[in-house]
């Protein structure tokens, strides 16, 4: 362990930690835009410089690790100046083209601009130097106006996804995100995960879908329904439907990663025809014989209404479902049935179809769709 | 090595080649063997004798002969008479006194060549050449009778601090490496010398690159390593052309490679070229590039010395930093502590430019003054003008005005006057210099060359320049002064790396030690030494006028007018202040004001 004082507090942390985390350990608040605990550091904000006791400038805490008996100060005015400068800097780059963004309410940039006092119609450029909605991703929005090159969602495609489809392009003061060697996301190998939007400070990548839909009136934190993997995922609702979905940094099997399908993939909630009770033919209900299909129909097509599917109560399409597993099973033997789970179950509801499976129609046909 | 009474060196630049460079070669190769001569005279191929505009031109030795205009024609009568008959040449020979390298003369007075020893005295394409001057001759003490403790010791006693310009100690920084755990180690030569106008690492790779190899084979001895990568940037395709030759001698010798000289130390070396970054300049940023990453800087610590290239243990040193190495060992640590001041040992070289009468490379003991340099070394400022500032130590570097021309070169002295040592780039400005101008044309440089990882290098330095560019437009603003002093400020002390923090000193020190230039641009929208174009205006004297039109015929924006034999006129509103009428004319009648 290495004993450290910030601010006045002795702390005492394993050897190894930046003076960030140490902070963060002792409650103390440094502001940051490039750091995020889930990615390496990066050192390129500046905005978490520190004063150290003996250094000959300020230094950025999110790398500086902590050495024995070193002495930190985290807010002083010349601190205090030099972040206002360095937001300042990143203001005279920063275009908001007035669009009512997707991703957050307040993004954690603005929040420190605020904090700091700034103005953001006096601060920011005179003019966007890109085109806003600059690729045609279909969920993922970008306005490289808004970017202040934290690298965040190069660093979270890199180290989070292994998609590499971020990396930064040009040197200086042209330096830009670029997708690939200045390409589109999906032609740089893009997943549309949707990584790059999660941890974004700024909105300058958002999430398409939920452009213009506001703030959300509940935050419902749930357990993704599309695979057994389980992610934990935070559901955006105003007035009775998702508008977004976001990452739950706490969730304990995910952290801020998902997928696709979590992500973007909500709409058949809302979707008109989704099922919301069980259907079974008509005929099956009826107790009749399967009607034939006139000659020249394609398989599954038949104009007969005893063909047409009908609402129907659980306990009768379960019954119904059963006798005919049991009757196919005493006809044609236990081999002729075959069971197909779904991914979309949980766990235990895939080891009670195994169950069944093996051990109630007697049959090793059994397979599963995870494969997403 | 065989023994040859005399050498003869052709010189093979592109102009010499065109006039038949080729062609004579080859005759005098074929008129040796027929004279039988060719195992007594060598004939080498070289480059920048200097006379190439009266070539094909050769340089005899151990005369010291100097030969031009000599055709394939002329071979025999001159083999005849120089070789067979001893007797020199007059038709052919041209004064020694003539030969100009432009880059590198003759030493000059006060001038002590330590790295620049080889340079343009030996065949760099020839590895023994080099042995013949106590090449390796280092590296054999060191691997024959020496500890790894007793080398860094003897460069620790020898107060060799690096060259690069930062100046640390290099005994030190072997031992931190060295005493770093972790295998295996590592050892890196920065060869990508950037800054504008400096060029004395490539003068020393291209003429003396086994000093550099061998300088490194002994770090690497010394610290532990068996790998090294020298770093040279690909605007150098004749320094890497050079050094891959050389460590392909130095292989066949058994100089580099398994079991070096018999013994069992083995370490190899392989050059790397880099992308244009000057940034790549800057260690960890250049080890990034070594791994084939973009070449930005990361913070230290950890330091290279503890995690550098491929995350272990590195030793990285500037060119000329491993050049001296092997003088030290040789002649020993006392040798060259007995040169420079108590705590800046050795010589230096630096790369001159500007307003001075003799540019181009030079070496010279540290300790030695300013005024030394300018007036003794390089031959005064150019037609006895007024000097007005010296930048010294590249970009990052500062402007210093007359009253610090007795000011010593060394590491201390530079950085308490506000410049730096850097790695040898020095630039003389006479009196029509503006010095506004001045801190705009680096500060455009580095606004270039920054990386974009940190915002107030990648956002502050463009911010200063766009001020910069105001002021000299005329556009300055009271309270500009005050405003680039603090964004400066912010920008050295929050920027990630050397680049950034060193990046406004060009401003800070002019703003400190011209500021009245500075406050003439923005109050009386004035450039005093009249070269902010948008702040000048020219015009043509009635007096010396002769109406020549010369002015006129010349002026690319057609801004003159006026008949043949009356008194021209610029039209202010189309003249472009390009300066072309002041120079054409032969009579001074162009003014500025």
């Amino acid at each position: 362990m290495v004993n450290i004082t910030i601010n006045g507090n002795a702390i005492q942390v394993p050897s190894g930690t930046t003076v960030l985390r140490a902070a963060e350990q002792a409650g103390i608040t440094i502001p940051t835009l490039c750091d995020h605990p889930d990615l390496h550091p990066f050192g390129g904000c500046r905005l978490c410089v520190v004063e150290v006791q003996g250094a000959r400038l300020p230094m950025a805490s999110c790398t500086l690790p902590v050495n024995e008996g070193m002495v930190v100060t985290t807010e002083s005015p010349a601190l205090t100046k030099s972040r206002r400068t360095i937001l300042e800097l990143l203001m005279s780059n920063y275009y908001d083209s007035g669009y009512k963004d997707g991703q957050k309410e307040t993004t954690q940039f603005m929040r420190w601009v605020k904090h700091y006092g700034i103005s953001v119609k006096k601060a920011q450029a005179p003019a966007p130097r890109y085109p806003v909605n600059s690729d045609p991703n279909p969920v993922i929005w970008v306005d490289m106006n808004k970017c202040i090159l934290c690298t965040r969602c190069v660093r979270a495609c890199a180290e989070i996804q292994g998609r590499f489809v971020w990396s930064q392009g040009g040197r200086g003061f042209n330096t830009r995100i670029v997708a690939g060697a200045e390409t589109t996301m999906l032609e740089a190998r893009c997943e549309t995960c949707g990584a790059c939007v999660a941890f974004c400070p700024t909105g300058a990548l958002d999430n398409r879908l939920s452009m213009g839909a506001g703030k959300p009136s509940t935050v419902v934190t749930t357990t993704c329904a599309y695979c057994g993997v389980g992610c934990q995922i935070d559901l955006n609702v105003k007035d009775n439907h998702i508008i977004r979905v976001t990452s739950n940094p706490d969730a304990s099997v995910n952290g801020m990663a998902m997928c696709v399908k979590g992500r973007y993939g909500y709409d058949y909630v809302h979707h008109p025809e989704r099922l919301s009770k069980p259907q079974v033919r008509r005929y099956l209900l009826k107790g009749e014989p399967k009607p034939k299909a006139s000659a020249g129909a394609n398989p599954g097509e038949n104009s007969d209404p005893l063909w047409d599917w009908v609402e129907t109560d659980w306990d009768t399409a379960l019954r119904i479902t059963a006798e005919k597993i049991a009757q196919a099973r005493d006809q044609h033997g236990a081999d002729s049935v075959g069971v197909l789970t779904s991914a979309k179950c949980t766990n235990e509801v895939n080891y009670l179809m195994n169950k069944f499976t093996r051990q109630v129609v007697g049959t090793n046909n059994i397979d599963h769709c995870a494969r997403l | 090595m065989a023994f040859f009474r005399s050498h003869v060196l052709v010189c093979v630049d592109p102009e010499c080649l065109a006039k038949g460079a080729h062609a004579m070669l080859d005759a005098l190769q074929d008129e040796l063997v027929s004279q039988g001569l060719i195992d007594e005279i060598q004939v080498l191929e070289t480059s920048r004798i200097g006379s190439c505009a009266d070539g094909p031109e050769m340089m005899v030795y151990p005369e010291g002969i100097h030969y031009v205009g000599v055709t394939e024609d002329d071979i025999p009568y001159l083999v005849e008479e120089h070789f067979l008959k001893g007797r020199v040449v007059p038709k052919f020979q041209k004064s020694i006194v003539a030969v100009v390298d432009e880059e590198l003369g003759p030493a000059k007075p006060k001038e002590v060549r330590v790295v620049l020893r080889n340079c343009g005295q030996i065949d760099p394409e020839n590895i023994e050449d080099y042995i013949a001057e106590d090449g390796y001759a280092a590296l054999a003490k060191v691997l024959g009778d020496m500890q790894p403790e007793q080398v860094i010791d003897e460069v620790t006693r020898s107060g060799l601090r690096g060259r690069g310009g930062a100046g640390f100690s290099t005994g030190k920084k072997w031992q931190f490496c060295r005493n770093s755990a972790g295998t295996p180690k590592y050892i890196i030569c920065n060869a990508d010398e950037g800054d504008p106008g400096a060029f004395m690492n490539r003068r020393v790779l291209e003429g003396d690159p086994h000093s550099v190899l061998e300088g490194m084979i002994i770090a690497g001895y010394a610290i532990g390593a068996n790998w090294g990568y020298v770093y040279c940037r690909a605007e150098y395709p004749l320094a890497v052309r050079t050094l891959n030759l050389a460590i392909r001698q130095a292989r066949d010798l058994g100089l580099l490679g398994e079991n070096i000289m018999g013994t069992n130390y083995s370490f190899d070396i392989e050059v790397r070229q880099g992308a244009g970054a000057f940034v790549c300049g800057e260690e960890t940023a250049l080890i990034a590039s070594i791994e084939g990453k973009r070449g930005e800087p990361r913070p230290r610590p950890p330091f290279p010395a503890v995690q550098g290239v491929w995350g272990k243990p590195t030793n990285n040193n500037n060119v000329e930093t491993y050049a001296n190495i092997p003088q030290i060992i040789l002649k020993g640590a006392d040798w060259f502590a007995s040169m420079g001041t108590e705590k800046s040992k050795g010589t230096k070289t630096f790369a001159i430019g500007g307003d001075v009468n003799h540019t181009g490379l030079i070496e010279v003991p540290l300790g030695i003054t300013l005024r030394e340099v300018i007036y003794d070394v390089a031959g005064g400022i150019k037609d006895n003008k007024p000097f007005k500032a010296v930048q010294i130590g590249g970009p990052m570097g500062g402007c210093l005005p007359e009253k610090y021309l007795d000011e010593k070169i060394d590491y201390e002295s530079l950085n308490a006057a506000g410049a730096m040592m850097g790695s040898g780039g020095m630039i003389i400005m006479d009196d029509e210099t503006c010095m506004v101008d001045i801190a705009r044309f680096f500060m455009d440089f580095t606004q270039d060359e920054s990386c974009g990882k940190c915002t107030p290098c990648r956002v502050g330095t463009r911010r200063i320049l766009e001020m910069l560019q105001r002021i000299c437009d005329g556009e300055g603003e009271p309270g500009d002064i005050e405003k680039l002093e603090e964004l400066c400020q912010q920008v050295q002390q929050n920027s990630l790396c050397g680049l950034g923090q060193g990046a406004p000193n060009p401003v800070v020190s002019t703003l400190k030690q011209f500021r009245s230039e500075y406050e003439a641009h923005i109050y009386e929208k004035r450039c005093p030494a009249k070269v902010c174009r948008k702040l000048i205006h020219y015009s043509i004297l009635e007096g010396p006028c002769t109406g020549c039109t010369v002015c006129a015929r010349n002026c690319p924006v057609n801004a003159i007018s006026g008949e043949r034999r009356h008194l021209h006129v610029i039209d202010p509103d189309i003249c472009i202040r390009c300066g072309i009428c002041k120079q054409v004319c032969n009579f001074n009648a162009v003014a500025v004001s």
